[in-house]
């Protein structure tokens, strides 16, 4: 019973984590058909940015909750110059090719910045325990959780959420869906798609830089974050359907709890139950769980 | 005269919505028939499950008496039934030439023959007498993207032809062809196919080239036969002039014979 | 109608060239060339899928396998080149067969996506094992030739030959298979399926066809990749990262001959070397950078520069 607990927690947290970086992915590729490596190196920006912040915010006498406002800003600021750069100053040239060009192009990307992060940061790992410490922990069914890592789980449903009631209920939501369903029909009503794709992407880098901020005090914060959490994003986004906030939820889910079964259970299989799962996903149902409906053009 | 394909009690629903009901046609060798029918009306559905393209929810497809429903194309292909498409698909970065001699190759060979060069004197021979056949000789080099919307339904058709298929079955050949051009088209093709005397089901909205070259109606409305009869009786029939050709059809032709006599 | 095949005196050239220059050449030299001519022949599996419309993003899934099918031999004590790279080659070709009846139903990126879930399945199996040395890897030795024990220098050298052989006959081979019928449908399925559908022959076979041996090269050029480095381990030969470098030499090099992905390879291999040996923190921003570069400025690749030199006007695939 105990050990149920655990792994639903430990699945949870991780579920959340998996959330917060695949949601950023699936809206790029719903909006925008990329594939987007790059979104690695936002998650890996915000979580050095997050840890610079936190600990320039903690040598100040600011009241001590006002860490996490650091979090927030670093993902923000990330989120909103590393996707005008990229957007405008790359992407916007690519749209035209070849899809395997595009993701080969942010693939290039990400490497190219992998570089710029050990320029910037060095290769020594950062801490920023502070906001994590100063949650302490909380005991659930006689275990000891630390509360920081519960508020992920908070944070992931946030986010999931706002995004969804902000694509179904606002006006610019609504001109996001119809993006997502036909770049083509919605430029000829007259929607901006350029602007669409600029907001679109922004918003993405924000959510990658987000999930890898709020991961930072949890964490050694050093180089090579980023490659990992790439694929496990892939895989989620593929999982729960590209383009699916929804999708993305029930993936992470899926994947979150399946591998947190087998870290406890199974620790052989931790590995490529994720990638298993991606496959049989792709093998048995290839839009995913979740996928926008696709009109069929003859 | 043989029966070369027997369609009995055909039907295709799409979940709840019925594409094609209760259809019964029974096609003689060598017979040339028009379908003709609204859009929607279930004529292409019907060209797609003959050539295996969709598969029908029920009912049974014959050819030369064997039972056919359900094989994909290329094998209906193989047994000798071709169709041309509406969009004529031909490939696209490729010249003419290169078009037909890949038909060619395809149909030429099985197995570990598909290892023997593409290229090949004595299929080049055929390749070009073909494109003399269907008038497109003078299109030889150039880039199938780059030809005007006739001579590609030109390519098309004469791709599917390449292996004188015993039936041919043609998705609306002169779609998106000028008034002026569609009888020279037409002529090219029939004066083709009449050579292997093949036999010819064509879906066309054009009353002139049907009156002109077809000997037996197939007309369709919601999914259903509502005729099936020589030329002239169907284009005066009152379901027809109701529901596909409309009460204010002219004729302007002389009938000679119920249209064209595909046997020479 | 005899005509002189360019492709084919061209390979014959450089094979001659290459084949006396490693006698002559300096080891370091020797050690780009022979890496250069495993990747390429995995590139070339991935150009034959390129024209075929397709793209892996999981090839490392053959070259890995490879690799470690020929080193895991070298564990039960068996040291012949020609017996692991032929094991290595063959337990590739057979992984693609099998995986091929599933991935021929796929296209785009959809393609790209379900090889590389499958990869980065290799690439858990392999890390979690500890008898093959998990992260770590485990080290190769230096293999023999037929009875013929090579110490020193001359083991590369004899396993360049090695490779040489048999990368020119791979090669050559896949330019004159490109010319029939079957290397043909290749331009029929990445143009239109189903006009080839309706022609009379299944694009699902073609493409199983053409996998196959995409698998096979790749598994030839990981068995090679083992024995020349003497190590394998995960990061390098069956991670994502491995796979996208095979891509970005297929782009590199451009898909209008065959012979241009080892020159992609080389060029690939000399600016990772370089970079990493001049500028070792950036060099991740220069591979990087030069991938954008060709993407943006040489979409055709490296292969377009030389084909508008030999000729000014349009150059005719095979």
């Amino acid at each position: 019973m105990q050990e149920l607990i655990v792994i639903l927690v430990d699945g949870l947290v991780f579920s959340s984590y998996l959330f917060m970086v695949a949601v950023g992915l699936t809206v790029i590729f719903g909006v925008m058909k990329i594939l987007n490596v790059t979104h690695g190196s936002f998650y890996a920006f915000g979580a050095y940015m997050s840890a610079t912040l936190i600990g320039i915010y903690y040598e100040t006498d600011l009241p001590e909750f006002g860490g996490f406002v650091a979090i927030f800003l670093a993902a923000i600021i990330i989120g909103v110059v590393f996707g005008i750069v990229l957007e405008r100053g790359l992407l916007r040239f690519l749209y035209h090719r070849d899809e395997h060009i595009i993701v080969l192009a942010t693939f290039a990307m990400f490497l190219v910045l992998e570089d710029v992060l050990l320029m910037i940061w060095g290769t020594d790992p950062y801490f920023a325990y502070q906001p994590m410490a100063l949650l302490e922990s909380v005991d659930i069914a006689e275990m000891t959780f630390a509360t920081y890592n519960l508020t992920l789980i908070a944070l992931a449903v946030v986010v999931g959420l706002g995004l969804w009631l902000g694509l179904t209920q606002t006006k610019w939501g609504k001109l996001l869906l119809a993006v997502i369903f036909d770049r083509e029909i919605s430029q000829a009503m007259g929607i901006n798609v350029t602007v669409v794709f600029l907001v679109t992407f922004v918003i993405g880098a924000i959510m990658g830089a987000l999930g890898g901020a709020y991961i930072a005090p949890t964490i050694s914060v050093s180089p090579g974050i980023g490659v990992e959490v790439i694929v496990l994003a892939f895989a989620v986004v593929v999982i729960g359907g590209m383009g699916s906030i929804p999708g993305a939820m029930i993936g992470a889910l899926l994947v979150g709890i399946s591998r947190a079964a087998a870290v406890h259970k199974f620790p052989e299989v931790e590995l490529f139950v994720i990638y298993a799962i991606m496959a049989a996903v792709l093998a048995l149902r290839p839009e995913g769980l979740f996928a926008p409906a696709q009109a069929r053009k003859i | 005269m043989t029966v070369v394909l027997e369609v009995r009690d055909l039907q295709k629903s799409f979940g709840a919505v019925v594409a094609a009901k209760d259809i019964n046609v029974t096609v003689q060798e060598h017979e040339i028939i028009g379908i003709i029918g609204a859009n929607g009306a279930g004529k292409t559905t019907f060209v797609n499950m003959v050539t295996g393209y969709l598969k029908p929810t029920s009912g049974q497809i014959e050819f030369a008496g064997r039972n056919i429903r359900g094989l994909p194309p290329r094998d209906i292909t193989c047994l000798g039934i071709s169709r041309s498409f509406q969009v004529p698909q031909v490939f696209a970065s490729e010249s003419v030439f290169d078009n037909l001699l890949m038909a060619y190759a395809v149909a030429d060979q099985t197995g570990l023959g598909l290892l023997s060069p593409l290229h090949d004197d004595a299929r080049a021979v055929r390749v070009d007498s073909h494109l003399r056949r269907y008038q497109i000789a003078e299109y030889r080099d150039a880039t199938a993207s780059t030809l005007p919307q006739g001579t590609r339904k030109l390519l098309d058709i004469a791709m599917a032809s390449v292996r004188k298929p015993t039936i041919l079955m043609l998705d609306e050949p002169t779609s998106g062809i000028s008034v002026e051009e569609k009888f020279d088209l037409m002529d090219i093709i029939m004066e083709a196919l009449r050579q292997d005397q093949t036999t010819v089901l064509f879906i066309e909205h054009d009353m002139e080239i049907v009156e002109r070259y077809v000997s037996r109606v197939l007309a369709f409305y919601q999914g259903e036969i509502i005729c099936d009869a020589p030329t002239a009786e169907a284009l005066v029939d009152p379901g027809v002039r109701e529901f596909v050709i409309g009460e204010e059809y002219h004729r302007t032709r002389t009938n000679n014979g119920a249209g064209a006599d595909a046997k020479s | 109608m005899r005509y002189v095949d360019k492709t084919v005196v061209g390979l014959s050239i450089a094979f001659l060239v290459l084949f006396c220059a490693d006698f002559f050449m300096a080891e370091w030299v020797r050690f780009i060339g022979l890496q250069s001519l495993a990747r390429g022949a995995v590139a070339l599996g991935l150009l034959v899928l390129w024209r075929t419309g397709l793209v892996s993003f999981g090839h490392a899934l053959y070259f890995g396998f490879g690799a470690y099918a020929a080193a895991m031999l070298t564990l039960l004590d068996y040291h012949d080149a020609f017996l692991l790279v032929f094991a290595g080659t063959l337990a590739a070709g057979i992984l693609a067969f099998l995986l091929g009846f599933l991935l021929r139903r796929y296209r785009a990126i959809f393609f790209a996506l379900l090889n590389m879930a499958f990869s980065m399945i290799l690439y858990g199996v392999i890390v979690k094992t500890e008898e093959l040395g998990s992260t770590d890897g485990f080290s190769v030795l230096a293999p023999t030739f037929l009875g013929y024990a090579p110490k020193g220098e001359a083991v590369q050298t004899t396993l360049f030959i090695f490779t040489l052989v048999f990368t020119y006959i791979i090669t050559v081979g896949v330019h004159l298979y490109m010319k029939t019928t079957l290397g043909g449908m290749s331009m029929a399925v990445r143009e239109n399926e189903i006009r080839l559908e309706y022609l009379g022959y299944s694009a699902e076979k073609v493409i199983h066809v053409k996998y196959v041996f995409s698998g096979l090269v790749a598994g030839f050029g990981g068995a090679i990749m083992a024995l020349a480095i003497g190590q394998v381990d995960p990061d390098s030969m069956a991670n994502w990262t491995v796979s996208g470098e095979f891509v970005f030499i297929t782009i590199l090099s451009g898909i209008g001959n065959v012979g241009a992905t080892y020159i992609g390879a080389l060029v690939f291999e000399l600016i990772r070397t370089y970079a990493f040996e001049f500028a070792p923190q950036v060099w991740q921003f220069i591979l990087g950078g030069s991938l954008l570069a060709i993407i943006m400025f040489l979409p055709d690749g490296i292969w377009s520069l030389v084909s508008r030199l030999r000729r000014p006007e349009k150059v005719k695939s095979p």
